[in-house]
């Protein structure tokens, strides 16, 4: 029997049962589908991660507060242990001289009103070295100054989103928004950068001058009653510098907070690479369970392809009896079963892969919180989807196909 | 043609053992025209079955043009049925789904070669139903079906008709048409066995054999 033969065969006898053919494939379509859609949404939502921290600016170094001993469940969870002198501390070329630029950081939330309008955002309290660290542009007037830092103004310079809550088209340079009850005056508005920082897009922010942020808006000390600072972030010229970075700003914290050789850190250095890291390994986490729970439901759709071949073989004995009775040989009856099986499964997956497709393109349109997690469908997905049906087809026809075969011509014909 | 020697067929139902033939000893030449008659329950259609190739004796020696048949192995055994045997049923056993046409062309599929349309048209038209060759079988009559199931049989021109109780289901007068097509074939040469309990069925062929029992009572 030629391979045509079989295909035709198993076309026909598919086609004669077309609502049983089409639910057994709407398995295997759901199956695959799931697959692809929810990978390349973790593929996406992994990707947007990386693409996330090179946006942010290159080669930063975080330093935050840390308990001793929590492990990263502690990171920034601790009481406030650094300060703006540690800062200061840490931009001085004698101590840290890789350090390129170093700007300490505090951010809370809080309600924005203009006029009518209002907002809750998140409210920066920094130095003028902040926008280049983190690659921020200016769309119109300027950027906090030292001058603004060193007296305490009450300027803010608003992220693009929260420029258009707040004023819309109008322009907001020199007029009022209101923090907790004290006024401040736009001095800026900072050109839209898109992307996300965890969850939160970097166009919704309003930048204040530390001091402001520490003394006028919240108020926050470490146990020795200075000024405390959120995180210090340390921006150095190349990637190989991090190393020797990390060192030295680990010494001089070490000695500013006169811990002793056997204790440990109160604070966590950590660089953008392992951030990235430890984002791409949840992320894969991530993927790995979406992926598991779209591969069950490709196991379900195999079993569901089992089922059926077995119910047919079942009610087709007598048309397998009438095929060995005018010659059919094992591998003639094995061939059209697992032809049938294949064609489903192939047909199937095939649907599948382009219902994942459009699944995948129209989560990425979902917009949450100003921005959307992007699909990624790589070859290796489609390939793996595509293999994993295959094979699954196959196993889920070749029991019941050799049953069939199996059977001795005159029990097929003289059954039921 | 076929040499039958002391074949023996038990059947297992559960721990019972019935016995269906009891030691059969046969010739059938070729060219001949034979009738195996017998109540219900003699055991003639498991013989039929077991010349056929459908089914294997519990012991005994079975030769075909001289061959061992019980050597065989399936694939052999499906390749004697395809070429040697065409089966003709009371049942008609056709493919319901399909025409006319694929079915007789069905034996074609299994058994390789090409004009595989074309020859099955011929068998078809031979049988006098080329005009019904895109009708399915529940389209047809039952005369007409087993005509089908007959034209099933003859396209890859097999040396041996097996025919089981062929007129079962038929009337008096499409059961006469289909004797007559069975004759007119052994005219033509080709071996015919058919298993019938009717007398005047059976009157039609040249030798008549009688079971009772799984045994032979006369040839």
């Amino acid at each position: 029997m030629k391979l045509i033969d079989f295909l035709v065969t198993a076309l026909k006898s598919l086609s004669t049962n077309k609502l049983r053919s089409s639910l057994t494939m709407l398995g295997m379509v759901i199956g695959v589908g799931a697959v692809i859609g929810l990978m390349s949404v973790g593929r996406g939502a992994q990707a947007m991660v990386t693409s996330t921290f090179e946006e942010l600016g290159t080669n930063a170094i975080y330093v935050i507060p840390s308990s001793p001993g929590a492990g990263v469940a502690g990171l920034g969870m601790g009481a406030p242990t650094l300060s703006l002198d540690d800062a200061e501390a840490l931009a001085n070329p004698a101590y840290v001289p890789s350090a390129v630029a170093v700007t300490p950081a505090s951010t809370n939330y809080a309600e924005v009103i203009a006029g009518n309008e209002s907002a809750v955002t998140s409210i920066t309290g920094t130095t003028p070295e902040y926008q280049g660290v983190l690659n921020y542009s200016l769309a119109s007037g300027q950027f906090i100054s030292e001058r603004n830092v060193s007296h305490r103004d009450t300027v803010a310079v608003l992220g693009d989103k929260v420029a258009e809550d707040l004023f819309g088209s109008d322009d907001p340079l020199g007029q009022k928004v209101k923090i907790k009850e004290r006024r401040f005056t736009v001095i800026g508005v900072l050109e839209a950068k898109g992307g996300a920082f965890m969850g939160v897009s970097q166009d919704e922010l309003l930048v204040v001058p530390i001091t402001t942020f520490q003394t006028r808006l919240f108020t926050q000390r470490t146990a020795g009653g200075e000024d405390a600072v959120q995180s210090i972030i340390v921006q150095v010229a190349s990637a190989e510098a991090i190393d020797g970075t990390i060192y030295d700003i680990e010494n001089v914290l070490r000695q500013r907070h006169r811990l002793a050789a056997d204790e440990e850190n109160d604070f966590a250095v950590i660089s953008q690479e392992q951030i990235v890291g430890m984002l791409q390994q949840v992320t894969g986490v991530f993927t790995i369970f979406l992926g598991a729970i779209a591969g069950i439901s490709l196991l379900v759709a195999g079993i569901g392809i089992m089922n059926i071949m077995l119910v047919s073989v079942t009610e087709r004995t007598r048309e397998i009896g009438i095929r060995k009775a005018v010659g059919a040989k094992r591998r003639d009856i094995l061939g059209q079963f697992l032809m049938e099986a294949a064609i489903l499964s192939l047909t199937g997956g095939g649907i599948g892969i382009a219902g994942g497709w459009v699944m995948s393109r129209l989560i990425s349109r979902i917009d949450i919180g100003g921005q959307a997690i992007p699909s990624v469908i790589s070859p290796d997905i489609m390939i793996l989807a595509i293999s994993v049906s295959i094979f699954i087809g196959l196993v889920s026809g070749i029991y019941p196909a050799l049953r069939a075969a199996r059977l001795n011509p005159i029990d097929a014909l003289h059954y039921g | 043609m076929i040499e039958l020697e002391n074949i023996t067929k038990v059947y297992r139902m559960g721990k019972v053992e019935v016995p269906a033939l009891r030691g059969i000893s046969l010739s059938i030449a070729k060219g001949e025209m034979v009738a195996i008659i017998g109540a219900s329950g003699s055991g003639k259609s498991t013989l039929l079955n077991i010349i056929g190739c459908l089914d294997r004796p519990t012991s005994g020696g079975y030769l075909f043009d001289g061959a061992d048949v019980s050597q065989l192995n399936d694939n052999r055994l499906a390749g004697m049925r395809n070429k040697k045997f065409g089966f003709v049923f009371q049942e008609y056993n056709l493919l319901s789904r399909a025409t006319a046409l694929s079915n007789v062309e069905l034996p074609l599929i299994y058994g390789g070669g090409g004009n595989r349309n074309k020859r099955a048209m011929e068998a078809l038209e031979k049988v006098g139903l080329g005009a019904r060759a895109k009708h399915k079988p529940t389209e047809l009559s039952g005369g007409e079906q087993q005509r089908v199931a007959i034209a099933r049989a003859l396209v890859n021109n097999p040396a041996l008709i097996l025919a089981d109780e062929p007129t079962g289901n038929l009337d008096s007068k499409t059961s006469a048409e289909i004797m007559s097509i069975f004759r007119q074939l052994n005219q033509e040469g080709i071996t015919v066995v058919v298993v019938t309990h009717e007398a005047d069925i059976a009157s039609q062929s040249q030798r008549i054999i009688r079971l009772h029992d799984g045994e032979i009572i006369s040839q």
